[in-house]
């Protein structure tokens, strides 16, 4: 009885270390990993906490305090029309996570419909969306977003369309090739004979085998999209002034370059530590997630 | 081989002919009249406006306008700017030039530094050299090029005055936006590399060369290192195409000219033939590049030709 017991015990214990408890030593020792989400998890809670912990008003001009060196009074230094350079950096970590999470919330959503509808009906479907896709990605890194941004105008909003269309592709891609796979599978074909409903079949079935990968390509990125939208704004087709947008600052400060280096060099900074947190937390998860894919 | 280079060549057919639909569609899709949006900052008069649709031949319909696009883009003809109405493709062309040895020179630096860090990092793996190459190319993923290219004309032009800040021309103007546009690429390049020549070091015939008796230095550099490279290779259309994107970028930090900043100019100003020119002269030069990577690619591994 007692032997039972414990052998139960044993084979419960086994069942339940299938998941969650395999990952958690892997996700631990990977040191990676831990600094990666360490550094978002900072930048999350510096971008809720930003009333408190820049408590200076970041769009406020006081040009009698304008192009302060960084001191006690403004530890950033302030920019050409006196705003203070620490708010503003600080306000920015929420807009540009902001811009990332809702440009990988389109790609992400846009592109993993799109790979599961290729993938699971195949045929004219798959070749037709494959193609729209091979012409979206001809459009080279940045530049896909650039049309767009043309078409629908500068602003953040717009920014965020194009930087999250311009993703898509990656997704319908990397979903479509599981779905391939796993659509020949016999739980799919029994839940067809049973009458399962396709949209029921595609979420049910088959997306959990790509959320993994989503994950992962989805933390990735984040990154991508943070620098793409940074960028877009400081050649002007992004953020509209007095926004403190992290890019956007570089722009401003880039004429004050000789005297007041800090205006552009903090929001540098902050893209920098951002970009980096999403990318160690990315390849740590794909490493843990997806030991395949490790480069 | 001619029939792998055939079906790629037809592969490419439908794309091209996909990006001219997408490049000329962007007329299109601007919410409201384009005509109207494109004149906004000048005092225009309905007939101005009724003129100027008539000149793009927006009064047509959609297909014979996408006919015409075609027709007179093939005949080197991508219409006029409405800012200075010169031919799009004269001010492409003017600046094209510049663009492409910036992309080449970056390219080049990227797969110089690049690989050199990758393979010592697999050489000396988990050594301070290996962590150390690694955490150096992490940081170059990280950092944006365009404000790496402002710290370097505060080092360099403005606190050091070695590099002239701003244009373009001579070879002074070149050094910074290509370390600027390269050194994010390289970080790219050395991660590949140092994770393909890993891979090949634990080959079998990586070890029979070493057993037969090969230096250290053969065995790297003839039996490792061109086998590590091949799928770095593929990635080199891709790299060319992330660096011609990183030129609108560039270009803009350096007040250089050229092809992005034309382009970002074209936006700014609301000049449609120009952007729809500037995107379509991106899109057509990604794709050719992709295909000659492709084709050598062939050339490099047959394994692809008879795969």
């Amino acid at each position: 009885m007692a032997e039972t017991l414990a052998a139960s015990s044993v084979a419960r214990r086994t069942r339940h270390r299938t998941r969650w408890e395999m990952l958690v030593p892997r996700v631990r020792r990977h040191k990676g990993l831990v600094l990666g989400f360490g550094i978002v998890l900072f930048l999350v809670a510096v971008a809720l906490l930003r009333n408190t912990v820049a408590p200076q008003n970041p769009i406020r001009i006081d040009i009698t305090s304008a192009l302060q060196g960084p001191g006690p009074a403004h530890l950033f230094g302030t920019d050409q029309y006196g705003r203070d350079v620490f708010s503003r950096v600080v306000h920015g970590a929420s807009i540009s996570l902001t811009v990332g999470a809702i440009a990988v919330g389109i790609s992400a959503t846009v592109g993993t419909t799109v790979g599961l509808i290729a993938g699971f009906y195949g045929g004219i479907v798959d070749a037709l969306a494959m193609r729209i896709i091979d012409v979206l990605l001809a459009f080279p890194g940045i530049l896909l977003a650039l049309g767009i941004v043309s078409v629908l105008g500068p602003s953040l909003q717009n920014l965020m369309i194009a930087v999250g269309i311009s993703g898509i592709p990656l997704y319908a891609r990397l979903v479509r090739s599981t779905v391939l796979v796993a659509r020949q599978q016999l739980y799919v074909e029994a839940a067809r004979a049973f009458g399962v409903p396709v949209p029921v079949i595609l979420a049910r079935h088959l997306l959990p085998n790509v959320v993994a990968p989503i994950i992962v390509a989805a933390t990735l990125g984040m990154g991508t999209s943070i620098l793409a939208a940074a960028g877009l704004s400081f050649v002007g087709l992004g953020s509209q002034p007095p926004t403190p947008e992290w890019g956007r600052m570089l722009t401003e400060g880039r004429d004050y370059l000789r005297d007041a280096w800090w205006i552009s060099t903090f929001p540098g900074v902050g893209i920098m530590i951002t970009v980096l947190g999403v990318n160690l937390l990315g390849d740590g998860l794909r490493d843990v997630l997806d030991p395949r894919l490790r480069i | 081989m001619i029939r792998y280079i055939s079906a790629r060549l037809l592969a490419t057919v439908p794309v091209v002919f996909g990006v001219t639909i997408a490049v000329f569609s962007m007329l299109y899709l601007i919410p409201g009249d384009p005509v109207k949006m494109m004149l906004s900052e000048f005092q225009t008069s309905p007939e101005q406006i009724a003129r100027m649709r008539a000149q793009l031949h927006l009064n047509d319909p959609f297909l014979v306008q996408y006919g015409r696009f075609v027709w007179n883009g093939l005949h080197g003809n991508l219409g006029s700017s409405i800012r200075d109405n010169r031919p799009v493709t004269q001010e492409i062309f003017e600046v094209l030039p510049q663009t492409a040895q910036l992309a080449v020179a970056a390219l080049a630096l990227s797969s110089v530094v690049g690989v050199t860090l990758g393979i010592v990092a697999a050489l000396r793996q988990n050594s301070w050299m290996d962590v150390g190459a690694m955490m150096v190319a992490t940081f170059g993923i990280s950092m944006p090029n365009f404000w790496l290219g402002l710290i370097l004309i505060l080092l360099f032009s403005l606190r050091l005055e070695w590099l002239p800040a701003a244009g373009g021309g001579d070879l002074a103007h070149l050094v910074m936006p290509t370390l600027a546009l390269g050194l994010g690429a390289a970080a790219i390049v050395a991660r590949l590399t140092r994770s393909n020549m890993l891979d090949v070091l634990r080959m079998e015939y990586v070890n029979t060369a070493r057993a037969k008796g090969l230096g250290g230095g053969t065995v790297v550099m003839r039996h490792a290192l061109l086998n590590a490279l091949i799928p770095v290779i593929t990635i080199f259309g891709l790299q060319f195409g992330a660096l011609l994107a990183g030129t609108v970028f560039i270009e803009t930090v350096f007040g250089r000219p050229g092809l992005g900043r034309l382009a970002v100019d074209a936006i700014q100003n609301k000049d449609f033939p120009l952007v729809q020119g500037c995107v379509l002269v991106f899109a057509l030069g990604y794709v050719f590049v992709n295909l000659l990577v492709d084709l050598a690619y062939a050339v490099i591994d047959p394994r692809i030709r008879y795969g």
